[in-house]
């Protein structure tokens, strides 16, 4: 049971890569060789894991925790690999999130939450988070300031709102129903897995297999083309901001289910490990090119990386510089293999 | 121009992977003469280029200086070596100042502090010796013209003691005015000595500015030492192609005047561009637009299709209005662009061949939303195949066709839409000469289907070929409309050129 969301995903990755092999052996060797070398670096620290740690390491409970760990940041980083593509970057998501959460733990949504049920905290993560989403889509699509800034700036003020809502306190969450709910597991897994899930292979679905999903390519490689053909790139820019607000709300409520609480600090930094998972999986910071699958595999490998040093005893900052250092390293890979494709 | 050669490349061999760029390329340049590069795309000009400058190691051959054996490994021994390059597109940076470009990478300085007031007394002195003292050093690159930024780019080079000059197309982002120009700080260049490596696709350049000729075929020599003035046209087109043919136009059909308008433009006017431009276009047929670079012909077929804004005036297809400045408003009504600058604004190049096609008609192949990829491809198939787009097969990057194939690709895709009206803004641009025939045998056959078409092009030729009614534009008026038939290229010039050649 422990490995299935691990089988999911590289059975997906099989059923894509055939068809791409037919299509264009140029492009072949990238894809499989970008995801191979995601899978080997995974592989290589679960085995360094085993080996520093196995009984603590190898054990189901411990694998459940990473995924669970993954989970969050996992939805937050699909919707950033739309953004991404698509040619933009939001660096507002982790505020979002916090703002989402701070809203959603009010004394009067949860008042409300009594009467109604969860489903008015998590649809309230869910509106607000697609709201600021909105903002950004609007200010960079029709206000025209460049992502960077508009998303910046959605970072300061969101954050500051949450601060202002919640008078700088943590807020519990008094539901009960809301924490057995997500808190729980499904056949064995936790419900925060599923979801994380049930996005991914969402995400994965909508970037290749739709309308959608090939004008954000198109968008993201080349927007005066895409205009010229026909499409609506604001509109589409913007679906791409309030896509990737949605899925901050999402990650708001699975961190009030892993937390039970909404505070203003949550999700300090998402916005860096999102973009370093999205980066590292293969996606072009420049878009037109993205990857949901690369994705989740740079999650899944930041996430393990995290658990290998926590049982290991290693502080905090060392982790830190052992992210920096596997940025740069797969980085510098990417742009190898990338080069020799091109040169051929 | 003295008899001893300053450079001789001898079996210059280039591999990629899968690929001969150059296989057995000679070439020898004296100093002092203007030598021409002749080739088609894809002969290896550019390749060849690259190694000559240092950017590409040849993989078997042999490059002499002055008689002495050298290895040019890195673009700065090139240059050390007094070999420099101009780009097409131009490797200035824009905001940085005339004289600090001329400098970039040797500014004149004393422990780290660049000396402003030598470079800019040197810039000047240099930009006089090019005929172009009238460029201010201190303005910056990017508010130049295009004209202006090459000549910066060849003061660059002289300011490391060029001694060869390479020049790629230089004339392409030119009027005739500047052209002219160029040849005159060419011809200077070569007085003192200097010689130049001119690629271009125009003959009559060749013919006025050029001393001897080499032509490239399939990445190798197949003549060289042609003497640029006496070789007949003929000989260079069969050297280049391997068949003596010209541009084929295909014969016009005969337009009825019953066939329905299609497209009708009344009074589009955009300040600063062009003025009252109005026009008619039946199904069948092909109008032309001819004018000069900055005459308003892309900005008139831009603003009819909506990409620009009209300050006033309106455009009709088969008698509805479309919304000013609104690309969709066009495209829904059936009108399709096949834009000037392919590359940039009309392909995804990294996408596949049929992404490419179906890009503007994907609700054709999408259900709520999901696409029928397997449809998608197999329309995409039929489509490239009727087009003859080679190499076949729909699944390989554009990236990876040739000019011609783009363009067939950008057709296929209006094509797809069954297109009321399209706009070709200079659609051989870039393509090869082999392949222009084609291109115009598929743009008659198209306007025979119904299709009413608006060609823009630079080449006069062109236009009065292959389009059956002829508008040119002078400084963004209308001073001519009528039969293509009825005006020759002489005339054309002289409409264009009337008071800005005096």
């Amino acid at each position: 049971m422990s490995e299935a969301p691990l089988d999911t995903t590289t059975s997906t990755q099989a059923t894509v890569v055939p068809p791409t092999a037919q299509r264009n052996s140029g492009l072949l060797s990238t894809g499989v060789g970008r995801n191979l070398g995601l899978v080997v670096a995974l592989v290589v620290l679960c085995i360094v894991g085993a080996v520093t740690a196995g009984d603590t390491f190898a054990t189901g409970p411990n694998v459940l925790t990473i995924l669970r760990l993954a989970a969050t940041i996992g939805v937050v980083s699909i919707g950033m690999t739309f953004v991404i593509t698509g040619g933009g970057i939001d660096l507002s998501v982790g505020a979002i999130l916090a703002l989402s959460s701070v809203w959603a733990t009010t004394l009067a949504t949860q008042q409300m939450a009594d009467s109604y049920g969860w489903i008015v905290m998590a649809s309230t993560a869910l509106l607000v988070g697609a709201a600021c989403g909105l903002v950004n889509g609007i200010l960079v699509a029709y206000g025209k300031i460049v992502p960077f800034i508009a998303t910046l700036a959605m970072l300061a003020a969101a954050r500051g709102l949450a601060e202002t809502i919640s008078d700088r306190r943590t807020q519990i969450v008094a539901n009960n129903s809301f924490v057995d709910f997500f808190g729980g597991s499904l056949i064995g897994v936790p419900v925060l897995v599923w979801i994380f899930l049930l996005v991914a292979a969402a995400g994965w679905v909508v970037l290749n297999r739709t309308t959608f999903g090939r004008r954000t390519f198109a968008v993201g490689g080349n927007a005066e083309a895409a205009r010229l053909a026909g499409i609506k790139v604001q509109r589409h820019t913007a679906a791409l901001y309030v896509l990737a607000g949605l899925c901050c709300g999402i990650a708001a409520v699975m961190l009030m289910a892993r937390t039970t609480t909404g505070s203003s600090t949550h999700g300090q930094f998402y916005e860096l490990d999102a973009i370093a998972a999205v980066v590292i999986g293969g996606t072009l910071l420049s878009g037109g090119r993205g990857t949901i699958v690369g994705t989740v595999f740079g999650v899944l490998i930041f996430s393990t990386l995290n658990n290998v040093f926590t049982l290991n005893n290693l502080s905090i900052s060392a982790q830190s510089v052992a992210k920096g250092v596997i940025i740069v390293i797969a980085v510098l890979l990417q742009q190898r293999l990338a080069s020799r494709t091109t040169s051929s | 121009m003295s008899e001893a050669a300053l450079l001789t490349m001898t079996g210059i061999v280039k591999e990629f992977p899968g690929v001969r760029a150059l296989d057995g390329v000679d070439l020898d340049v004296r100093a002092g003469e203007v030598h021409c590069l002749l080739g088609q795309n894809g002969a290896g000009k550019s390749t060849l280029i690259r190694v000559l400058t240092g950017a590409h190691q040849p993989d078997a051959g042999a490059i002499q200086i002055d008689g002495e054996d050298v290895q040019l490994n890195s673009p700065t021994a090139a240059i050390d070596r007094g070999i420099a390059a101009i780009y097409q597109e131009l490797d200035l940076v824009p905001g940085l100042s005339v004289a600090e470009n001329i400098f970039l990478g040797h500014e004149p300085s004393t422990f780290g502090f660049s000396r402003r007031h030598e470079a800019a007394l040197r810039a000047r002195e240099i930009l006089e010796g090019l005929g172009h003292g009238e460029i201010p050093v201190r303005r910056e690159v990017g508010s130049l013209p295009a004209a202006g930024q090459q000549v910066v780019s060849m003061a660059r080079a002289l300011s490391r003691d060029a001694r060869l000059i390479v020049m790629d197309e230089p004339s392409a982002v030119l009027d005739p005015e500047e052209v002219a120009n160029l040849f005159r700080v060419i011809k200077g260049l070569t007085e003192r000595g200097v010689a130049v490596v001119y690629i271009s696709h125009r003959l009559e350049e060749i013919r006025e500015i050029g001393d001897r000729v080499t032509v490239l075929k399939d990445g190798a020599t197949v003549a060289t030492g042609l003497d640029a003035r006496e070789t007949p046209t003929q000989e260079l087109i069969r050297l280049m192609t391997g068949r003596s043919i010209e541009y084929v136009f295909p014969p016009r059909a005969e337009i009825l005047s019953t066939a329905p308008v299609v497209l009708s433009v009344e009074g589009l006017s955009r300040p600063g561009e062009f003025a009252e431009i109005s026009f008619d276009v039946r199904a069948g047929e092909i109008v032309g637009f001819a004018g000069l670079v900055g005459s308003g012909r892309s900005e008139v077929l831009e603003t009819v299709y909506g990409a620009r804004r009209a300050a006033t005036g309106s455009v009709h297809v088969d008698g509805k209005r479309l919304k000013p400045g609104r690309v969709q408003s066009a495209v829904k009504a059936g009108v399709g662009l096949a834009p000037e600058e392919r590359k940039s604004q009309a392909l995804l190049m990294d996408e596949a061949v049929f992404k490419n096609i179906t890009v503007s008609s994907m609700e054709r192949f999408a259900s709520v939303g999901f696409l029928n990829r397997t449809a998608e491809r197999q329309v995409a198939t039929q489509l490239a195949e009727s087009l003859d787009v080679r190499p076949p097969g729909v699944d390989r990057p554009v990236r990876n066709l040739s000019g011609g194939n783009q363009q067939k690709v950008v057709l296929a895709r209006w094509l797809l839409r069954d297109c009321r009206v399209l706009l070709l803004d200079e659609p051989t641009r870039g393509v090869d000469v082999g392949a222009r025939s084609e291109i115009y045998a598929l743009v008659r056959k198209l306007a025979a289907s119904g299709v009413a078409i608006v060609l823009v092009s630079s080449e006069v030729e062109e236009v009065l070929g292959l389009a059956d009614r002829v508008v040119v534009l002078r400084e963004g008026q209308a001073v001519h409309t009528g039969p293509a038939q009825d005006i020759d290229e002489h005339q054309v010039l002289d409409l264009v050129m009337e008071g800005s050649s005096v």
